[in-house]
């Protein structure tokens, strides 16, 4: 998996391509949610616009990563899921729990 | 007129993650040559991969030195896949529904549930001299009549 981040005044974007899978996005994910919180960051978009693939250790970093930034009084949403995503998060039930966005404005203007 | 004889093709790898995209290269290609089409291939990867990923985890622990032993047959209407691990086995029914309110937040716990939405037959059963067999089996030819209905 590969990432790129970008901070948009106080929201930080995290934008993942490639594979969110069991040994090795999971923690690559992990990692960048902690180093978001270290710097400060309570605003958090995830943009999946470009994940090819999802498994359930993926999903679980995700949820793992609402409730580590909701725990430390911040917010995450999530962007750009595929179909694919889309459906697993709809059939999981966690299109309850995440706030979703087809577009990066419509996100954004979220946190403001 | 297609061969309708049954293909199979086994490996057996070690506990570690990056070995599943060795199985799933093995199953893709056996389905491939069996004349499937990758919409019909792609969610019994899905299952395949979930169905190592526990098998390494939970079954053997992630302890390297155990192995997971995986057989796929295809024929025109089915394709059945066997995973079998070293571990002590475990009882799937006490395994909690992670689609219920008290669940949703649990970072694991979710693998078994997506193999049974993309599976028509998940069974695990508990070998008498220690492992556990995980059967999935998927119907051929049915992508369209399940189109809305799975994950």
């Amino acid at each position: 998996m590969k990432s790129e981040v970008i901070d948009r005044e106080d929201v930080r974007t995290i934008k993942l391509s490639g594979k969110i899978t069991i040994g090795a996005g999971d923690v690559t994910m992990r990692e960048l949610i902690h180093a978001a919180i270290d710097d400060g960051k309570k605003k958090i978009l995830i943009d999946l616009g470009d994940v090819k693939a999802v498994d359930s250790s993926g999903i679980g970093e995700l949820v793992a990563a609402y409730t580590t930034v909701a725990k430390n009084g911040g917010r995450l949403a999530l962007v750009h899921l595929s179909p694919k995503i889309n459906d697993i998060l709809q059939v999981t039930q966690l299109v309850t729990v995440f706030d979703i966005f087809d577009d990066e404005a419509s996100a954004l203007a979220s946190f403001s | 007129m297609p061969d309708t004889k049954p293909v199979n093709a086994a490996i057996s790898i070690t506990s570690r993650f990056e070995n599943i995209e060795l199985a799933e290269r093995v199953v893709h290609d056996l389905m491939v040559s069996a004349g499937i089409g990758e919409e019909e291939i792609a969610p019994v990867i899905r299952a395949l991969w979930e169905g190592i990923a526990n098998a390494i985890r939970h079954g053997n622990g992630g302890d390297p030195d155990r192995r997971v032993e995986i057989e796929a047959t295809v024929s025109p209407a089915l394709v059945r896949v066997t995973i079998t691990d070293q571990g002590a086995g475990f009882d799937v029914a006490a395994v909690p529904d992670p689609t219920a309110a008290e669940n949703l937040l649990k970072p694991s716990g979710r693998g078994i549930f997506i193999m049974r939405q993309l599976m028509d037959r998940v069974e695990f059963s508990n070998l008498s001299g220690g492992g556990t067999v995980l059967l999935l089996e998927r119907r051929l030819g049915t992508t369209q009549e399940r189109e809305h209905h799975e994950v």
